[in-house]
Parts: structure tokens; C-alpha cells; sequence
């Protein structure tokens, strides 16, 4: 096996060594009560050639873009990586090392995340950000746990309006703890409606995501007061696409103690749906309540700049049961992904990137309205909108699969009250023709 | 030894993103504008993140430079333990990039996905048939999230008895992730001591068995490197009390195609694909961290489950006892496809991967024992633990060993883990290195044992040869400076 170094000799002058006669002898004393009774039933070992016509098999087998026009997000979007990223990412260097403990060989790791958690910081607009969390959806679960930390109440309000998978993840992370969840309804313009939130000060956290899962950028300035003020609580503030904070203003510009989404939309594909990245920032006087690692910068013996991991008392490895989090192996290559995408764009490029996405989504939405299409939600969108189909669609969505086209996602299966409900997407991978193509078909 | 594999080379300096570049540089390329410009409501509308503006070749050559910063498994043997830091194969990442795989949205309806839902579910039948448990879920995002969601099962199952049970027993060996997986799911941690063979006994393990208590969270081969030999009566024990048995499988790498985890008497087993199955380490992740159970427990799983219907693959909400989900989607797949690609290339050989990891070890065990301070000497499996005992006259330290490894090319150790083994030095080789680099590795260590009489300096001010000398931890935490 090429994986495998040894050749007969050497294992035989090894067992000699440590005084075995075969290589049984070293699990001799597993007891027979611990052993397996069979050998192990896997097949024989493929060859690479073999291994690759399996995979490419597999692999053809998944709708995908070009041959499928795909107008479908939800919290895995489809942007252009350059090859620059996916060539550098693979550089043994970064992508074999592990957790930087020996900060003196891990300068690149150490140097790369410092630049990540300042990226985040500057994206979300807040003091701090950590190296990464699992996803998007445990993010925001320990976002919420945060909270409860930080003001030490234990009931958080969840929008309606935050991703429906995000928020069955916070119901299991808070499910047997004891803490309280109260759902925020959203209101006909797609935004939520914090209206039920008078009189609740009991709350640790309000979460809010922005833009939203029906696309719709939240009006966070208005909720400022309502959460900050009435409810004194902490604002929560997830998303999906951070591409929008190229465009929109950021969360902590309008408010946010807390930041937490996902950052797959950073320059890591869809993979069906992970490995994917949870970005988390929050407001300086929080730092040492965050879960996760955090890198920061000091000095060598010889006074020259370096970085290394820092504020370890939060963490597992030394606090046990009283840490901020049990996160230990998180993100890493996948926040060097979106380091490096982030540094690929730049601001200009950023800027300029988010507004593609936006008039692309903006000149669809106009194309479906023109044709009769209804746009149920009338608040702000960034790449994702809803529109209702005529009764009946789900005939039309099946019809337009079987021509290659896969129109939304159908909504009803999260939300029972919006049967023929679609969540609309497109990036600058949508090319006007097809936007065009959509058009016609769903207004015939 | 001959020669040294570390040395001096050129190194670049490199500046910090935004201390480089120019406004209005761009490394993107921009796909074409082919809409007019939507209008913007101005309340609502933001100035964008303050990004420097670079160029490719400024992106390269940035992250080139780093990277050299950097050693990895590619650069050096990097014994690791408790992390298992094997070759990555390079295929793997060839398949883990296949466009079918890589660009499928998880939304996609079933018809549409049936070659990526067939690998979830025959990559969870190989799990099982490897640990010797029943049924799996790929979901959980790394180990820890593994533990979290076998402590969410305990917490389920023993509602679903009609009890509450408050606490949990966790050896004094385990990983600082153990106790905090159990507090987040509200157990209080019984810390349970090992005996002086550096194993668990089952009176000990009984005498603290209560009814309040959930069960046992174990680490085996436990966190010294060793087979915790009483794991049946240690279970037996767990069960007679109406507890449930959890095992850390992060150093399952020691015992496949050996150990029947089931037989074992463990009820959820969690494995680090990261691991043992040989996808990169990333710098910090991701990783993946499946959770194997008896059919028992089946039940209580994460959902969606992929389930197969005939010859078609579907996705399965119907499991009403479920704990519920721990990611968006379905996990980390990427890493999922790469384990996958793994076993099928090592296929029934996986055995030999655990006895020459457990060869390795032992060599090193026997090359080292009559220089360092060896705690527990008896048959180690895939690492062994020595300590700084026999350095402390010429006060030298497991810090100055490890340090002074770096000179030689070698990366450290995990050195201070397991907490309960004063100034630990935990080695784990795993099956991937060579003779010809293990005895590299022994040379070097005795060359360092010799430096630590003879020339303790040398040890102190280590590494001469790394990038920077040795780093102020202390002023990194007392003024922290988290972001530029």
C-alpha cells in the first residue's frame, strides 16, 4: 500500500527491537472479550485508477450548473472561486499542519487566522472576532449561549425569520439545558415583527438574521431600541450571505453585540452543504464570555512581531467543564479560504461584487413582477427574494426540473402558510439569459 | 545521527495584508455586468468592509511566504499525539473537488443527488462495520460536536426512561472536551482517578455508579497511550446502575480490525475522520466527527438519516426520538467524501494501518525508555508518554525539549497532556513514517538528552533555527491584541 513505508525487513528488525516475534504480539494483552470475531468485511483495496472512475461516477450522477440552471440559495450560495485560492489552499504547508500550539512552526497557520479574525472584524463591524466556528447554525447556538453568559437570564427570542435549520440546531444545542426559546413572528413585509417583544425583560438575547432567510435586508436600526432598551437584552445577529455586508451596512454599525452566520459564501463551494464556516464576532467587553480560539499578536525573544494563540483560560484544554465552549478542532482551512477571498476581493472588489448580486437579483425580481409574478414581501432583498406561484406550482416546479431548471426552493416544506412560496436566488453566476429563460417559463 | 534534517534556509519577511497593496488593485476577476443598476434604499445602504485592494500576484505570493512560515505532515514527521497526524493522501482531495460533489447544493431533491446520499449511507455501513456498532450518523462537525451529541443521546435516553440523571463520570485522563461536551448538555463531571497501571478499574467505577449519574464518558485506548483492559467490567458496571457507556474514539487509529468496540460493551462510540481516516488536518480543521451506536440508540440520532429504499437513497426525518440536528446540513461532507475515498483505497488492509501505527510507537518506546523517564512501561499502543523526570537535574524542561525537536526538523510532541503525567511528552508516530525517519526522530532525541547534560543552554533558547525564537505568551494575554 503506497501510503504504508514498510517493507517485510523493516517491520521484522522493528519486532526485534521491541522484543516481539509477530506484530500480533503488540495486542496481546487486548482481552478476548474486546476482539472482533471476523475480520473486517470492506473490499479489497481500489487502485487509484479504480478509486477515480468509482468517484467520477458518484459524482456524475448530482444536477449540476451548467447543465441544470440552479436559482436556488437558502444558505448555500454559488460564487465564482478563483484558482488562485483553491491552488494556495492546497499548499502542504497549510494544509497538513494542525492547531498552531508550537507557535514558532506555525507562523503561517498563526499569522493567517490573526488576518482572518481582522477581516471578520471589519465585515461584521465589531471589535472581535474568533478563528472560526463549526457552521453558521452552531454559531448562532452558541451565540445564544453567550448571551445567557454574558446577562445571566435564560430566555432568548428567536426571529421566525432566521434560517428554519439554524434554529432547530439552537433548539438541540439549548434542549437540555433549561433555557427558554420564544419565537419572533415576522410581519407581511417579510421582516420581523418585534411587537411581541413589549414587555419582555426577561430576555437574554433577541436573535435577528439579516438579510433574512426570505432574503429581506432587517430594518436593525429601528429594533435597536426595542431589544437594547425595552427588553435589555443582547442583539443576535446571524446571516447567511456576508457578501450583503459589501452593499447593506454591517451588524455591528447597527447595533449587534453579537455577529454569528455563515461564511461558506466566502469563497468555499457548496459541497453539499459543508465543510462550511461559522464566522463570530462580538463587542470588545465580551471577549473573554466567546467560545472558540482566538489568535493574537505579540513578540519573540528577539522583539520581532509574531502571533500565537491567546486567551486560553475560555477554552476546554484548560478550563474543562467551566469553559465558554467544548469547540476545539474548528474551521481552520475553511477560514483560510475566506481569508484569502476576502484579500482576493479587497474592498473595491468587495463592494463592487455585492452590488453585482444585487442588480442581478434586483433586475429578476423586476422581470418576474413585469410578467404577473407576485413578490409577497415587499421590504429590501440582496441576492434572495421570495415570489409566490399561482395554486398549483408545485406542477410547474416538477415540469420545470425535468427541463433542467430548478426554481427555488419550494418554501411550505418550513413554513405550512406559505404553500407556493419560492426562495429565489441568484449571484453573478447567473447569467442574463438564464434569469431571462426563468422569466418565461414560470410566466407562460 | 549523520545529519539533521532541520536547517537554515531563506525565509521572506512578510507584512500583514492590510500593510500591503494599493486602492483600486484587483485579484478578482469580475464576471460581467449584464443588468442595469438597481436602485439602493440610502438608509439601508453601508460604505462595504475595509479591505486592502492587492492583485493576484500579491495574494500568491503572500500566502506562499506563509505557508513556508508553516511545518505540516507534507514538510516533516509531526508526532502529534492524541492527533494523529498521517499522511493526506492526495487523492482524496481529487475526489473531494469532483464538480458532482463539490458544487452539489445540499437542497437538492433526491433525484438529484442519489450518488453523494449513497456515499453518506455507505460510508456510515463502513463505520459500522469497522467499530462493530450498529448505526451512525456523519453529522457532528469535528470530536467535540461527536461528544456533545453523545451526551445529547444520554440526556435523551434517559428521558425517555422517565428519569433526569445529573451527572456523568469522566476519567482524569480524558481530553479537556470531554467534561465540557457533558456540562453544555447540563451533566456535572465526576472526575473518576486511574489506577497506577494508568487504566480504569471497575470497582472504582461501580463504588461511583449511582443513579443520578448518566453514565461514562472513556477515551480508549485511553489518553496514555494505553488499552484500558477493564473496559467490559467497567462497562457492566455502568450498565447494572442503568447508565450508558460513551467512548472517545479519537485514538481509534491504535485498534482497527482488532477491537469490536460493541463487545467492548460501549454504547456510542464518536471517531475523528481527522484521525483516523486520513483527511487534513487544515491547520485547525474542519474535521468530522461521526457517532457510532448500538441499535439501541439508533433511535436517538440526528436527523435527516439517509435510509435506503429499495436501490434508492432518501433522506429520513421520520425519528421521533431524535436529539434533532447539530448542522445546517449534513455535516462536514467534504471531509465525509475524503474518509470515504480512504477506506476504499485501503480497503480490507485497514488493519495493517493500526498495527504499524502501534509498531511505530512501541519502537520509539524501546529507542528512548533507558533516556527518558518512561511513567507506565508496559505495551503502549499508537503513542507513548515519556516525561522530563531524568532533564530536571540540569534543569531542563519538556518546554526546552520540545523546542529544541524543532532544530532538528522534527515537529514537538503534545507536550502537558495528559495533565495527570507531570511534564508530559505524548509521541504518536502513526503508520505513515518510515523506519529510516522514526530512527531520524530517536537519533534526535538522544542527541537533545545528551545537549540537556551537557550543554543545557542550547536547550533553552530553542529553536535556533525556526522562524522566530520563542514567543511571550504571557504579554499576548495581558494585552490582548486580537485583530490589526
Amino acid at each position: 500500500m503506497r501510503y504504508l513505508p514498510h517493507t517485510p525487513e523493516e517491520v521484522e528488525a522493528m519486532l526485534s527491537t521491541v522484543g516481539a516475534g509477530a506484530i500480533e504480539d503488540l495486542f496481546a494483552h487486548i482481552p478476548n472479550a474486546c476482539r472482533r470475531t471476523k475480520p473486517l468485511a470492506l473490499a479489497e483495496p481500489l487502485s487509484e485508477w479504480e478509486l477515480d472512475r468509482h468517484m467520477d461516477g458518484l459524482s456524475g450522477t448530482t444536477a449540476i450548473q451548467p447543465e441544470y440552471m440552479i436559482f436556488m440559495g437558502a444558505g448555500s450560495y454559488d460564487h465564482h472561486i478563483p484558482e488562485a485560492i483553491k491552488q494556495l489552499l492546497r499548499r502542504g504547508e497549510i494544509f497538513t499542519a494542525y492547531t498552531p500550539y508550537q507557535p514558532e512552526v506555525s507562523q503561517g497557520t498563526l499569522q493567517i487566522i490573526y488576518e482572518y479574525q481582522t477581516l471578520v472584524t471589519r465585515l461584521l463591524g465589531l471589535g472581535v472576532a474568533n478563528a472560526s466556528m463549526y457552521d453558521g447554525a452552531s454559531a448562532l447556538a452558541e451565540a445564544l449561549l453567550m448571551a445567557v453568559r454574558v446577562t445571566r437570564k435564560k430566555r432568548v427570542a428567536v426571529s421566525r425569520a432566521i434560517h428554519p435549520l439554524y434554529r432547530r440546531v439552537v433548539q438541540t444545542y439549548l434542549a437540555p439545558t433549561g433555557f427558554e426559546i420564544v419565537e419572533l413572528p415576522f410581519g407581511p413585509d417579510g421582516r420581523t415583527d418585534l411587537k411581541s417583544l413589549q414587555g419582555a425583560d426577561e430576555l437574554a438575547a433577541v436573535a435577528l438574521q439579516s438579510p433574512n432567510f426570505f432574503g429581506c435586508i432587517e430594518d436593525l436600526k429601528a429594533m435597536d431600541q426595542a431589544v437594547h432598551t425595552d427588553a435589555k437584552a443582547l442583539m443576535v445577529v446571524a446571516f447567511t450571505e456576508p457578501l450583503a455586508y459589501g452593499l447593506f451596512k454591517s451588524p455591528g454599525a447597527l447595533g449587534a453585540d453579537i455577529a454569528c452566520g455563515e461564511g461558506q459564501s466566502l469563497g468555499l463551494p457548496r459541497s453539499f452543504g459543508g465543510p462550511g464556516l461559522g464566522l463570530f464576532a462580538c463587542r470588545n467587553q465580551h471577549v473573554r464570555s466567546m467560545p472558540g480560539r482566538l489568535v493574537g499578536q505579540t513578540v519573540d525573544g528577539d522583539g520581532q512581531r509574531g502571533f500565537v494563540l491567546t486567551l486560553s483560560t475560555r477554552e476546554q484544554h484548560i478550563r474543562r467543564e467551566k469553559a465558554t465552549s467544548n469547540i476545539c478542532t474548528n474551521q481552520g482551512l475553511c477560514a483560510t479560504a475566506a481569508a484569502m477571498y476576502m484579500a482576493t476581493l479587497g474592498g473595491t472588489g468587495f463592494r463592487e461584487l455585492a452590488r453585482l448580486n444585487y442588480d442581478k437579483a434586483g433586475y429578476l425580481k423586476n422581470e418576474l413582477q413585469k410578467g404577473g409574478v407576485q413578490l409577497p414581501f415587499a421590504a429590501p432583498t440582496f441576492n434572495e427574494f421570495v415570489i409566490r406561484l399561482d395554486e398549483g406550482s408545485k406542477r410547474t416546479y416538477r415540469q420545470l426540473m425535468a427541463k433542467k431548471i430548478i426554481a427555488g426552493l419550494p418554501l411550505d416544506k418550513f413554513y405550512s402558510e406559505l404553500e407556493d412560496h419560492y426562495l429565489i436566488c441568484v449571484t453573478e453566476t447567473s447569467p442574463k439569459a438564464d434569469m431571462d429563460i426563468l422569466v418565461k417559463e414560470v410566466t407562460a | 545521527m549523520t545529519s539533521s534534517t532541520g536547517t537554515t534556509g531563506l525565509i521572506f519577511n512578510e507584512p500583514l495584508l492590510w500593510e500591503m497593496g494599493a486602492k483600486g488593485r484587483m485579484g478578482f476577476s469580475m464576471p460581467p455586468r449584464d443588468v442595469p443598476k438597481a436602485p439602493v434604499d440610502n438608509q439601508l445602504a453601508g460604505d462595504g468592509p475595509d479591505f486592502a485592494d492587492l492583485c493576484e500576484p500579491d495574494i500568491v505570493r503572500h500566502y506562499t511566504r506563509l505557508s513556508q512560515w508553516n511545518i505540516g505532515v507534507d514538510s516533516s514527521m509531526y508526532p502529534l499525539g492524541s492527533c494523529t497526524m498521517k499522511y493526506n493522501p492526495k487523492t482524496n482531495e481529487r475526489q473531494a473537488a469532483l464538480p458532482g460533489i463539490a458544487t452539489a447544493h445540499p437542497f437538492l431533491p433526491s433525484d438529484h443527488c442519489q450518488g453523494v446520499l449513497g456515499l453518506i449511507y455507505k460510508l456510515e455501513q463502513m463505520l459500522a462495520e469497522v467499530t462493530g456498532l450498529d448505526a451512525v450518523t456523519l453529522q457532528p462537525a469535528a470530536g467535540s460536536q461527536g461528544e456533545l451529541t453523545g451526551m445529547l443521546i444520554f440526556y435523551a435516553y434517559h428521558v425517555s426512561q422517565g428519569k433526569r440523571r445529573t451527572k456523568v463520570l469522566i476519567p482524569d485522563t480524558a481530553h479537556g472536551t470531554n467534561p465540557a461536551s457533558a456540562a453544555l448538555c447540563g451533566f456535572r463531571s465526576v472526575p473518576v482517578p486511574s489506577n497506577d497501571q494508568g487504566v480504569l478499574d471497575a470497582k472504582i467505577v461501580s463504588q461511583l455508579m449511582d443513579d443520578e449519574t448518566a453514565g461514562i464518558m472513556v477515551t480508549n485506548p485511553n489518553t496514555l497511550g494505553l488499552f484500558e483492559d477493564n473496559i467490559k467490567a467497567v462497562a457492566e458496571a455502568v450498565h447494572a446502575k442503568g447508565g450508558l457507556v460513551y467512548c472517545d474514539g479519537a485514538n481509534f487509529n491504535a485498534v482497527m480490525g482488532v477491537v469490536d468496540v460493541a463487545r467492548c460493551g460501549v454504547d456510542i462510540l464518536h471517531l475523528n475522520l481527522h484521525k483516523t481516516f486520513s483527511t487534513p488536518h487544515g491547520g485547525g480543521g474542519p474535521g468530522a466527527g461521526p457517532v457510532c451506536v448500538t441499535r439501541d440508540l439508533a433511535p436517538f440520532l440526528p436527523v435527516p438519516r439517509a435510509v435506503k429504499e429499495n436501490t434508492r437513497y432518501e433522506w429520513s426525518e421520520n425519528f421521533p426520538q431524535s436529539v434533532g440536528k447539530l448542522h445546517a446540513f449534513y455535516g462536514n461532507f467534504g471531509i465525509l467524501v475524503r474518509a470515504y475515498s480512504y477506506i476504499l483505497s485501503l480497503g480490507n488492509h485497514l488493519q495493517q494501518v493500526s498495527q504499524y501505527a502501534v509498531l511505530n510507537a512501541n519502537y520509539i518506546k524501546e529507542g528512548l525508555k533507558d533516556i527518558f523517564h518512561l511513567p507506565y512501561d508496559r505495551p503502549c499502543m499508537h503513542e507513548c508518554i515519556f516525561t522530563d523526570k531524568l532533564q530536571q537535574p540540569y534543569k531542563i524542561t519538556t518546554l526546552d525539549i520540545a523546542k529544541r525537536l524543532m532544530d532538528y526538523g522534527f515537529h514537538p510532541p503534545t507536550i502537558y497532556f495528559p495533565l495527570v503525567v507531570s511534564g508530559a511528552i505524548m509521541i504518536e508516530p502513526t503508520e505513515s513514517e518510515s523506519k529510516d525517519t522514526i530512527d531520524g526522530f530517536i537519533a534526535a532525541m538522544r542527541q537533545i538528552a545528551k545537549e540537556a547534560a551537557a550543554t543545557p543552554e542550547l536547550l533553552r533558547l530553542a529553536p535556533h533555527f525556526a522562524k522566530l525564537k520563542r514567543l511571550d505568551e504571557t504579554r499576548a494575554a495581558r494585552k490582548p491584541c486580537l485583530c490589526g
